[in-house]
Formats: C-alpha cells, sequence, structure tokens
C-alpha cells in the first residue's frame, strides 16, 4: 500500500488520488456490476492520464478536513467485506446512508438499487460506492445548473431568504463579488431589517466588493424597501440588484406573510421581479430542510437553492432527497466564509464526495 | 419542534394499543417503525440503536398489569427512556464561582450564539440579579461585534467597548480584567462560530478557554440539526469540555433529533432551549415534559401508572378483607410470592425499601433464595384449587401427587404448609384487634394512607429510587429496569409495598418462625 502510494505521489497521482489518499487509496478497480468480481487483487499505479482539474472545494477536503465526510466511505468498507451480499448488510447500507442524512426513502431506494440482483454475489465495496454514487448523480444531474442572469431584465432582481443563519447575507457578498467580477453593475438592498447589525453586516460586504447598498433604519418595513431598491436600480439602469431578507423560520406565518409581502411589492415595480428566488440552506441541516424548501418555495416562489457551510465536509445528503422531491436547480455551494468561497454545483463530484469515491479508481472503470 | 415526531409516533403506538395481547413480534415491528420516526427526526443512528435495545430490552422483561394493554406498557417504557436519554432533570446554568464567572458560548456559524448570549445575559440580571458583562470575540464575521453591541444596548447588557484589531484571546483576557475591575458578576464569551472540523479554529477556541477559564462552556446549536449533530457536538466536546448545550430554533418545525442525540453522546445537559428570536424567548429545558411532548402520550403514561397502583391496591383490599375474616389460604401466599417475584426477587424489593439495608444481610444469612421463592409457588400451582383454598385436605396421596407434579420432596410440601399454617393462625390471633398488629397490617398494605383510589403521591420520580439506591449503600441491589408499576405503587414510604405485608415481608421477620424462604430450620 504504502509502496502504491509513493509510486503514485506527487501530481501523477492526480486530484483524486490526494483527496483521497491514505487507506482507501487503493481499492482493486471494481469489475462490471453482472459480473461477480475477482478477489482484491493489489492494484497497479494509477492510470497515467491526469484527471480533470482540481477544485477548491475537493482541494478543501482534502486539506485534512475530509474527515467526516469519509463516513460513508469507511462505513460501506466496514460492511462489504468479502462476503456474499445479504439483507443484513444492505441494512447496514440503509443505516450509513440514512448517517449522511439522505433520509429514509432515498437510502431506501439507493439500498434497492445496490441489492438488485446481486444477492448472494459478493460485492465490493469499491462497487457499492460507485453504485451510490451514480444514483446520487443521477438524482442531482437534472437539478445542477448555473443561475442564469437575464440581460434583458433591468435590473435582474435577486431575493435571497432562508432560515436563520442559514447563510444568506454571505452568499449575497461572495455572489455580489461575482457579478462584479463578470463586470456586471451590482447593488444590495439590506432587507434584514429585524437582527442587529445585519445592515451593518451587508454595508461591509458592499464595502469589500464595491457595491452600492440600500437601506433602511432597523426595524423599517422590508417590503417598503424592496419598493425603493427596485425603483433605484431601474433608474440607474443596474445589472444586478440582490436583496437581502431577515432569517425566518417557515413555520412562523406572520414572518412568512411578511415575505410574501416583499414579494408582492416587487412585483408592483416590475411585473417580472423577483427574477430569482435563492433559497439558501445550511448544510448540517437535516430532515427540516425538506419543509424549508417546500414553504418558502410556496410562499416566496424559490427558484434555486444555494446549500452552504460545506467547507471541508460532504455533508449535505439531504440535498439528494430535494432534488428528487421538488427538482429545483441547485445553483451554488458555499465553502468557506471568504468572498471566493462560492463555487458552482457539480452533481457529480458531489456525488463522489457523498460516496467517499477515490475518482482515481473510478477512471479507472471507466477507461 | 417535535410535533412531527410526536405525530409519527402517536400513529404507530395507536396501533400497539388497540391490540389486546402483544407478541415479541408485535413489538419487533413496532419498534422497526419507531427506528424509522426517530431517524426522519434526525436523531442519530447510534442514538437510535441504543434507545430501540434498551426499549425492547425492558419490553420483554416488564409484567404487565392486568387493566393495562402490553401496547400502553411498551409506551410507558419509551417515555422513561426517552426522558433517560434526554437526562433526567433540568438543570440551569451553574454560577456557583468566584466572580467574574466565565460563560463561554461555542457553536457552528449560524448556530444562534450571540442572540443565545444577550437572552442568558437578560436572564441572569432579571431573574438571578446578576450584573452581566457580555464581550464579542468574533472578529471573523462582518459586524458580528456589532450586532452583540446593538443587542446590549436593547436589553440594557454593557458589553465589552470594541477595540479594533485585538484577538479573540486579547479579547477574552480584556473582558476578564475589565469584568473583575468592575465589579461584574459573570462575563459573557460569544465567540466567532466554526466548523467543527475546522482544526485551526478549534485550536482557537481551545486558546480562548485556556485564557478565560470559563465555568460554563455551553455549546450552541440549532435544532434543526441533522445527523452532523453527534459529530458536532463530540469535536466540540473533546477540544473544549463543553458543561451544557443550548438548543436554539426550537419553535421551528424540525422534530428536534439533535437534541436527543446530542445530550446521549456528550452526556452533558441541555440547560436551555431557545424558543424564537425576542430576546425573552429562552426556557429551561425539562426532559419529561420534553418527552411528553415528543410522545404526545401523556394520558396513557398516567394511565399506566395509575392503573398499576389500583390493580395491587385492589388486590390488596381483597388480602386484606380475608386476613381479617381470619382466612389466608395459599392461594393468596401464592399470589404474595407473585408479588415478590414480579417486582425483581427479593433484591428487587431491597432495592426499593428505604432502610432495608440491614435487613438485606439477614435475608442473605438466612438463605433467602429467588428461586426458593419460584418453587414455593410452582407447589401451590401444583395443587387444585380446591387443595389452596381447603389445606386441610392434603393428605399423603396428593401431597405425593403434588410433590411430582412441582418437581419437589414430600418434605417441602409439608415445610411449606406448616409456614402456611403458623401464618394464618397468627393472622386470625391479629384479627380481632382494630388499633392492634391487623391495623398496621391493613395500613401496610396501603388502605390506611390515602385510601383508595388517593394512593398518595404515585410512582417516586427517578431521582427518588436513586435517592434510595443511595441510601441502601453501595450494595444495593439492580433494579429490575422497567419496575413493574406494581412496584412503585405507594410512594417511598415504608407502609406502602401493597400486597407484600408492608416494611415486613410476609412471614418475613414479621411472624414467628415463618420463613417459606428458608431451607431448613
Ligand atoms: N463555514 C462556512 N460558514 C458560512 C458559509 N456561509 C455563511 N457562513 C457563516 O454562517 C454565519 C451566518 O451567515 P450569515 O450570512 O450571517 O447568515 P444569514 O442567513 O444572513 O443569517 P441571519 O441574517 O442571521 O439570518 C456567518 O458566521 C457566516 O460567516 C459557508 O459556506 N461556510
Ligand atoms: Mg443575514
Amino acid at each position: 500500500m504504502s509502496d502504491d502510494d509513493n509510486q503514485a505521489g506527487g501530481k501523477k497521482r492526480g486530484l483524486f488520488g490526494r483527496l483521497f489518499g491514505g487507506r482507501d487509496a487503493a481499492p482493486a478497480a471494481p469489475a462490471p456490476a453482472s459480473a461477480p468480481l475477482p478477489e482484491p487483487v493489489a492494484v497497479e499505479a494509477p492510470q497515467p492520464e491526469a484527471p480533470a482539474e482540481p477544485r477548491s472545494w475537493w482541494r478543501r477536503l482534502k486539506e485534512g478536513l475530509a474527515r467526516s465526510s469519509s463516513t460513508i466511505s469507511q462505513g460501506i468498507a466496514d460492511v462489504f467485506t468479502k462476503r456474499k451480499l445479504d439483507a443484513a448488510m444492505l441494512d447496514e447500507l440503509e443505516d450509513i446512508l440514512i448517517q449522511a442524512d439522505l433520509g429514509v426513502a432515498t437510502a431506501l431506494r439507493i439500498r434497492d438499487a445496490v441489492g438488485k440482483g446481486r444477492y448472494d454475489k459478493q460485492i465490493e465495496p469499491d462497487e457499492v460506492k460507485a453504485i451510490l454514487a451514480s444514483e446520487v448523480e443521477k438524482a442531482l444531474l437534472p437539478v445542477a445548473l448555473p443561475l442564469v442572469v437575464d440581460p434583458a431584465a433591468k435590473p435582474f432582481v435577486i431575493l435571497v431568504v432562508g432560515v436563520n443563519g442559514s447563510g444568506k447575507t454571505t452568499t449575497i457578498g461572495k455572489l455580489a463579488g461575482q457579478f462584479a467580477a463578470e463586470g456586471k453593475s451590482v447593488m444590495l438592498a439590506a432587507g434584514d431589517t429585524f437582527r442587529a447589525a445585519a445592515i451593518q453586516q451587508l454595508e461591509i460586504w458592499g464595502e469589500r466588493i464595491g457595491a452600492r447598498v440600500i437601506s433602511r433604519p432597523q426595524g423599517a418595513d422590508a417590503a417598503g424597501l424592496a419598493f425603493d431598491a427596485i425603483t433605484q436600480a431601474q433608474a440607474e439602469g443596474v445589472d444586478v440588484l440582490m436583496m437581502d431578507t431577515a432569517g425566518r423560520l417557515q413555520n412562523r406565518k406572520e414572518l412568512m406573510a411578511e415575505l410574501e409581502k416583499v414579494v408582492r411589492v416587487m412585483k408592483k415595480v416590475d411585473a417580472a421581479a423577483p427574477h430569482a428566488v435563492l433559497l439558501v440552506l445550511d448544510a448540517t441541516v437535516g430532515q427540516n430542510a425538506m419543509s424549508q424548501v417546500e414553504i418558502f418555495g410556496r410562499v416566496a416562489g424559490v427558484t434555486g437553492l444555494v446549500m452552504t457551510k460545506l467547507d471541508g465536509t460532504a455533508r449535505g445528503g439531504i440535498l439528494v432527497a430535494i432534488a428528487e422531491k421538488f427538482a429545483l436547480p441547485v445553483h451554488f455551494i458555499g465553502v468557506g466564509e471568504g468572498r471566493d468561497d462560492l463555487e458552482p454545483f457539480e452533481a457529480r463530484d458531489f456525488a463522489h464526495a457523498i460516496a467517499g469515491i477515490d475518482r482515481d479508481a473510478l477512471h479507472e472503470r471507466t477507461a | 419542534m417535535f410535533e412531527g415526531l410526536s405525530e409519527k409516533l402517536s400513529g404507530i403506538f395507536d396501533q400497539l394499543t388497540r391490540r389486546g395481547a402483544l407478541s415479541e413480534a408485535d413489538v419487533d415491528v413496532a419498534m422497526r417503525e419507531v427506528r424509522r420516526a426517530l431517524l426522519e427526526a434526525d436523531v442519530a443512528l447510534d442514538v437510535v440503536r441504543a434507545f430501540i435495545d434498551k426499549v425492547k430490552e425492558r419490553a420483554v422483561g416488564a409484567n404487565v398489569v392486568k387493566s393495562i394493554s402490553p401496547g400502553q406498557m411498551v409506551i410507558k417504557i419509551v417515555n422513561d427512556v426517552l426522558i433517560e436519554t434526554l437526562g433526567s432533570d433540568a438543570d440551569p446554568i451553574n454560577l456557583e464561582a468566584a466572580a467574574p464567572v466565565g460563560v463561554m458560548m461555542v457553536g457552528l456559524q449560524g448556530a444562534g450564539k450571540t442572540t443565545t448570549a444577550a437572552k442568558i445575559a437578560k436572564r441572569l440580571r432579571d431573574r438571578y440579579k446578576r450584573k452581566v458583562l457580555m464581550a464579542s470575540l468574533d472578529v471573523k464575521r462582518p459586524a458580528a461585534q456589532e450586532q452583540l453591541a446593538v443587542l446590549g444596548r436593547q436589553v440594557g447588557i454593557e458589553t465589552l467597548p470594541i477595540i479594533a484589531g485585538q484577538s479573540p484571546v486579547e479579547i477574552a483576557r480584556r473582558a476578564e480584567e475589565v469584568a473583575r475591575l468592575q465589579g461584574f458578576d459573570v462575563v459573557i464569551l460569544d465567540t466567532a462560530g466554526r466548523t467543527h472540523i475546522d482544526e485551526p479554529l478549534m485550536e482557537e477556541m481551545a486558546q480562548i478557554k485556556a485564557a478565560a477559564n470559563p465555568h460554563e462552556i455551553l455549546l450552541v446549536a440549532d435544532a434543526l440539526t441533522g445527523q452532523d449533530a453527534v459529530n458536532l457536538a463530540r469535536n466540540f466536546d473533546s477540544r473544549v469540555g463543553i458543561t451544557g448545550i443550548v438548543l436554539t430554533r426550537t419553535d421551528g418545525d424540525g422534530r428536534g433529533g439533535a437534541a436527543l442525540s446530542m445530550r446521549a453522546v456528550t452526556g452533558k445537559p441541555i440547560k436551555l432551549i431557545g424558543t424564537g428570536e425576542k430576546v425573552d424567548d429562552l426556557d429551561d429545558f425539562h426532559p419529561s415534559r420534553i418527552a411528553n411532548r415528543i410522545l404526545g402520550m401523556g394520558d396513557i403514561v398516567s394511565l399506566v401508572e395509575k392503573a398499576a397502583q389500583s390493580i395491587d391496591a385492589e388486590k390488596a383490599q381483597r388480602i386484606a378483607d380475608k386476613m381479617r375474616k381470619g382466612k389466608f389460604d395459599l392461594e393468596d401466599l401464592a399470589d404474595q410470592l407473585l408479588q415478590v417475584e414480579k417486582i425483581g426477587g427479593l433484591g428487587g424489593i431491597m432495592g426499593m425499601l428505604p432502610g432495608m439495608a440491614k435487613m438485606k444481610s439477614q435475608i442473605a444469612g438466612a438463605n433467602l433464595d429467588d428461586r426458593m421463592i419460584k418453587r414455593q409457588r410452582a407447589i401451590i400451582l401444583s395443587m387444585t384449587p380446591q387443595e389452596r383454598r381447603n389445606p386441610d385436605i392434603l393428605k399423603a396421596s396428593r401431597k405425593r401427587r403434588i410433590a411430582a407434579g412441582a418437581g419437589a420432596k414430600v418434605e417441602e410440601i409439608n415445610r411449606l404448609l406448616k409456614q402456611h399454617r403458623q401464618m394464618a393462625d397468627m393472622m386470625k390471633a391479629m384479627g380481632g384487634a382494630k388499633r392492634g398488629p391487623m391495623g398496621k397490617m391493613a395500613e401496610m398494605f396501603g388502605l390506611g394512607g390515602g385510601g383508595m383510589g388517593g394512593l398518595p403521591g404515585g410512582m417516586p420520580s427517578q431521582e427518588q429510587i436513586a435517592e434510595m439506591q443511595k441510601q441502601m449503600g453501595g450494595a444495593a441491589p439492580k433494579l429490575p429496569d422497567a419496575p413493574p408499576p406494581g412496584a412503585f405503587s405507594a410512594p417511598p414510604r415504608l407502609p406502602g409495598l401493597p400486597g407484600l405485608g408492608g416494611p415486613k415481608l410476609p412471614g418475613l421477620g414479621g411472624l414467628p418462625n415463618f420463613n417459606p424462604f428458608g431451607k431448613k430450620k
């Protein structure tokens, strides 16, 4: 093993080898699902062809932070050990998946996918991971869509909503930075008029990015601010207007009504606004995310999702269940607190991270 | 919070209670559903497993009282295990230390630390009349220090003046110094949110702790947290040794599984829960109330408790009546022996009666042994009802038949009969006295105290039992895990165990020469 690692060291091993270096790094290439697998064999040095460019999320996972993401990988390795597949192993797989917040229903489905036609056959951990990854990818691929800003809409209004502390304000700061880098003019509206110092927080982001921040005093009506902001952005010919909102729990009717009002007032100024409504989800959240998507979706007309706090972890399994149930686009992931810590959502990366897949092995398999 | 879980569970339990008898398979099915409901409520898998195992184990060992359906009994057990998992007592913030008492808030980003810091400060001032200083060590998130300052102004709590450019550790030191010099009782340190796998930040947190030496370190965690709750709780706990947990956003519609998980893996109490965004939205955490909310089965739980009391009380009444009339037949003796067994044998009884420690050694000396109880009951059960009611008809041939049936020797039967006779005679002799031993006896059977329905107290709480066990000294025998309700039908004052001859076990010490458990005299 260590020999392989040495041989494979450096750039030759590629990103995924580095990401998942360590004890899982040298698995046997899984055989096609239909054929029984041979005894695990010592692995060859990785394929020469270099895998895809390292992405920073992956680099972060690698930077010693992968511990929690490896639980699935470890769990699978522990369960599928040179035994013929039986119901007990599938039960354990189901449990492992649940521990990744995939939810019971999704876990059941993937369990069935793994079990199908494979009872009483030996199955390798890598094969299980591959099936898991492909199921997750299948679910996520259709929702991994970029946020497209229609240049005809001036301003293109983006309303950002979510529960308290999910990362709305930070995401706005990061996104504004990206728009600005693309040469778009950006205006921010400090719609969280409730939380202490929320306005200052957005103002600091505005300074960092060089974006104007429209605000009213704390305690003012957010809908009124929305009206002002769109009117002003129209007058100034701004490309993108992003409006922050106060965090609110989706079961608080009066607060959701307030949000509904913000949307209504926006439409008065511009019938097409808001052009996008982003729901920001914290990756640590569990099954409650389903309720968040459903209710924010209904009340505010959510058009896409951002999942934050994925720095260094492959949490967020709930996204799979959300994709299956709501089919809402997932645009970005937040991977840290800095302005550059926002990345486009990639179904494949996410699926592999969830499954704890060593992409070197995957390359061998598909090569 | 918890409503969703409660709904799920009540559905499962409804089905369970509707059935008359429950097989082990029925319980298994129900437990699988409970397991799923808990997982869907984000209770961590390990915790769910341990929970289910515990419930099953107790359900198998539990005795079910007649008027209670087995399903109701299972609910009671789930309720008990739930309370244990959540922690038995409310456990408020501890301020027992030299002023200024440090309270440090830690947690993930966006968990609600800052808001909670202000809520706690206000509570300490309003309820406990403490002078509180708050300091924000969050130099990371834009406007985090301002946020705390604004909150402080809103509720009238002083905050440490912000000095730009200071590190969290420096701020912590300054806060302590200011608090000490200016006579603050409590200093609350709000720290920056950090991911529990972010090594440099976890290290920084440990340094803050070392510098500030806080008396309380509260992990602030979102009630909506998923399966990661266990990891984060473990990591924070192992890095700084948290003293308690504050659960925020319990006003959400999350099912709150994180509460169960974090308490279970750290063993640290949930001290407070946040119930809204306003500064007064903070509550003490009461495990039993929460358990009740989770299960939504408070009615059934108390029904089981009450029924258990009245069932045994009825039986006790019947026996007491018979005794009064001087009739105490073998049937009654068998009942009493059964009671002893139900409570978990002699060890169980000893464990429950305060002040029994001494007697316990006597019993041990007398070679008492739970197997003897079983044996004696077996003998009685091998008799015909007629024989039990009228032992005088037992002649040699009948005795031989009974001995064969019970797998005992004829001498054993003779010994039992002799002991029973002595006991019955004794009772007849006492029968006339009103205030005398008989009155006392009635009292022992729980008839003197509060009367029938009004058996005072109800079950002793978990703590009372623990206390009793403490009094009994280290050697206290293990309580049966789910004490059959009959065992606790009276409060832990002595003359209570119905059907059990009160402080004197049937024939134990109270009645001369009677020792149904003795092997030989
Ligand atoms: N580690 C990490 N932290 C993040 C990320 N996104 C946001 N945060 C942090 O999460 C906390 C809450 O973020 P905010 O942007 O203030 O969240 P919000 O939804 O606006 O919060 P409220 O306005 O209080 O409802 C802050 O400490 C952020 O720095 C992320 O991707 N990774
Ligand atoms: Mg905000």
